[in-house]
């Protein structure tokens, strides 16, 4: 079953590379919480009631509700046009996408650890790079905060699969890292919608030497 | 007490932001002032002693970089104060930026004690936060440009930390423990797996590079120094990349415990001799004096772990050029607050014949010139020849060459835009427009400085054994 969902992850990874409207994008993000409360769910199987509280709220609460409906509202508010407006094809990041997965695939080949679940290590390394790949090809500021949550989602992934027990105060550092992450980066593309008339990257080319 | 410390910083940040009264405001940074000395006597008391559950402990290295940052905060506020008297800001704008040092310096202090390599990494995490809101400061579009790109390379950085950190644990989980707090991850070190060591080397160097100050990630430094009012912009290029230093060596030690040290002394090598190119570069044609001083200190830590990665007496001389580097970049980052104020520009083809209008910050800037470029009486110029030295004895001839080649560039170009600003006299500026500086306000930077010619020729035989102590666990 977690081998199913994470599967279902990685494809989502795919669908990442060819949503050409920033709504779509952003339904990806939530089913990839959804996705992944159920994947840290079936994998912590002896879990603490507080544990269980922390991995809800950073999953479904944070992750599939709060993070969406807050991009959602800095699209509304500053009036970002629907489409993603990548710098190069669809057809073309899907094959990129596609070569990603199975190279992180070939990669995890080479590890020798019966310890580690394979698949885990794949999802998550290529979701990393499928990340990495969305910020440095859509033009729009917002989007490259959904592709730093696509990373973020990446490390989650790779958290479960390492599966120690990290200290509470590791745990509420990586929540506080995606909550000051996002809602800073959030304000700013608001802040930089109120400054400036068009909220993507060509808009920040004034500091250089 | 460390726990006392940083729920008081927390304490006065909250009052600070909640007050704006300014008396009241400047009241408390005093107090959080008195709090940071505290600290900082406190952990020389209990030096190596482990406190909170063992997350923080006070070794030689975290100790000689507190002290550092005890002496920087103290005239950063100082000039804050001086800078504010002449803005005259919203009173939000001033809690708020008061807020963000304190926050700022709280995390940085947490970070250098912290003896986990989670919790270094909670308290990095926290210092991007402090520092957006210290970049951020001027609130239009260029600031806002410079705190977007600082904030997201940043959070990009701090995830593969994070993801190196992962990698760690795997690695350490197969050598049967569980926990990664630094004194472990040493001795367990010789028996951790090569390969996950490997990737999260290759993680934790690239992600703290952000920090640091270091090819691939400083892009995002230079905005922020850039940026951020001078006060502030001497912190971030002082105490915050000691800070970044600080994470990479900790771990830096654990990989020279295995096999992979040589490995890893050429990934060093590459990035640190890249950054001295890149900031040769641009020295070479920058405009703007912030954004020289920002690449400068790309340059001196390039040095750093050039002296790191070589080994031998450059572990020493490393240590030693941080905290003098430190002293020496955060003066010369005070005195361009005034030359704006003077100039009303930081740019250097609007600025000149800075020695008729203010003689001691002049002195100030010739005096830091000096002990920026490592020239003799600078202390740096002691640590910069142990650290070619250990090059030397390496047997890194081409390296060393290079580097040298290079730094004469650097010192070209440094001089010709230092000379600039002091001597050329400058077409149709208007004298009646110019502001108010005053011969006092140099006397912080002349102590900085002379901190720096002295640690370097006379260093305290208590300095000495620290930075021994701190680089003990190396293998010579």
């Amino acid at each position: 079953m977690i081998n199913v969902l994470l599967i279902t992850f990685a494809a989502t990874l795919l669908f990442i590379g060819i949503a050409n409207r920033l709504l779509t994008f952003i339904r990806i993000l939530a089913l990839q919480g959804i996705l992944l409360f159920g994947v840290s769910f079936l994998e912590l199987n002896e879990i603490s009631p507080l544990n269980l509280i922390f991995i809800l709220l950073e999953t479904i609460v944070f992750k599939a509700v709060a993070v969406p409906v807050f991009m959602n509202y800095v699209i509304k508010k500053n009036h970002i046009t629907r489409e993603t407006e990548p710098y190069l094809p669809y057809f073309l990041s899907l094959v990129i996408v596609t070569f990603i997965i199975i190279g992180t695939f070939l990669i995890s080949n080479v590890i020798e650890d019966p310890r580690l679940n394979k698949v885990y290590f794949v999802v998550a390394l290529s979701s990393l790079f499928t990340g990495l790949y969305v910020i440095m090809t859509r033009k729009k500021l917002i989007t490259h905060v959904m592709g730093f949550l696509v990373i973020e989602n990446g490390v989650f992934i790779l958290s479960l699969a390492v599966g120690n027990e990290m200290p509470m105060l590791v745990n509420t550092g990586i929540l506080l890292d995606l909550f000051v992450s996002v809602l800073l980066l959030g304000i700013f593309v608001n802040r930089i919608g109120d400054v400036l008339q068009d909220v993507d990257v060509d808009q920040l080319q004034n500091l250089k030497d | 007490m460390t726990a006392i410390y940083l729920l008081g910083a927390l304490v006065i940040c909250i009052l600070l932001f909640v007050n704006r009264n300014r008396k009241v405001n400047y009241l408390l940074v005093v107090v959080f002032l008195l709090l940071q000395w505290a600290l900082t006597a406190y952990q020389f008391m209990h030096r190596d002693t482990e406190e909170f559950c063992g997350f923080f402990k006070p070794d030689a290295l975290a100790l000689l970089m507190l002290t550092t940052l005890s002496i920087v905060a103290i005239p950063a506020f100082y000039h804050s104060y001086v800078y504010f008297q002449n803005r005259r800001p919203t009173p939000r704008v001033r809690s708020i930026y008061f807020m963000s040092m304190l926050l700022l310096l709280a995390a940085v202090s947490g970070a250098y004690l912290s003896n986990h390599i989670a919790v270094t990494w909670v308290f990095v995490e926290l210092t991007t936060l402090a520092a957006s809101g210290l970049v951020y400061h001027h609130r239009d579009a260029s600031a806002l440009e410079g705190t977007w790109k600082y904030i997201f390379v940043c959070s990009i950085s701090i995830t593969l930390v994070f993801i190196g950190i992962l990698f760690t644990s795997i690695a350490l989980q197969q050598a049967g423990e569980a926990d990664l707090s630094y004194p472990m991850l040493l001795e367990k070190a010789a028996s951790l797996d090569v390969f996950w060591l490997r990737l999260a080397f290759i993680f934790i160097f690239t992600g703290y590079t952000a920090k640091l100050g270091l090819v691939p990630m400083y892009t995002a430094g230079i905005d922020a120094k850039d940026k951020a009012p001078s006060p502030a912009g001497a912190l971030l290029s002082s105490v915050l990349m000691n800070m970044g230093f600080l994470a990479m060596f900790r771990f830096y030690q654990v990989i020279a415990g295995t096999s992979l040290h040589a490995w890893s002394n050429n990934v060093i090598f590459i990035a640190a001799g890249l950054s001295v190119f890149v900031s040769a570069v641009y020295m070479l044609k920058v405009e703007n004096i912030k954004r020289m001083l920002a690449y400068s200190s790309i340059e001196h830590t390039g040095l750093v772990m050039l002296g790191v990665a070589a080994g031998g007496v450059g572990y020493y001389a490393a240590v030693l050029h941080l905290i003098l580097h430190a002293f020496a970049k955060s003066s010369l980052f005070f005195q361009i607050s005034q030359v704006h104020r003077i100039f009303r520009s930081k740019h250097i083809s609007e600025t000149g014949n800075y020695f008729k209008y203010n003689l001691p910050g002049a002195m100030v800037l010739l005096l830091g010139f000096i002990c920026a470029t490592a020239m003799p009486p600078s202390g740096l110029f002691i640590s910069e020849f142990m650290i070619f030295r250990s090059l030397f004895e390496g047997h890194h001839f081409v390296l060393l060459v290079v580097v040298l080649v290079l730094l004469t560039l650097i010192i070209w170009a440094f001089g010709k835009n230092i000379l600039k600003l002091l001597f050329t006299p400058l077409a149709n500026f208007d004298e009646e427009k110019m502001g108010k500086v005053y011969g006092y306000e140099s006397i912080s930077q002349f102590v900085l400085l002379g901190l720096v010619i002295y640690l370097g020729f006379n260093p305290p035989a208590e300095m000495v054994a620290l930075i021994q102590d701190a680089v003990k666990n190396l293998p010579n």
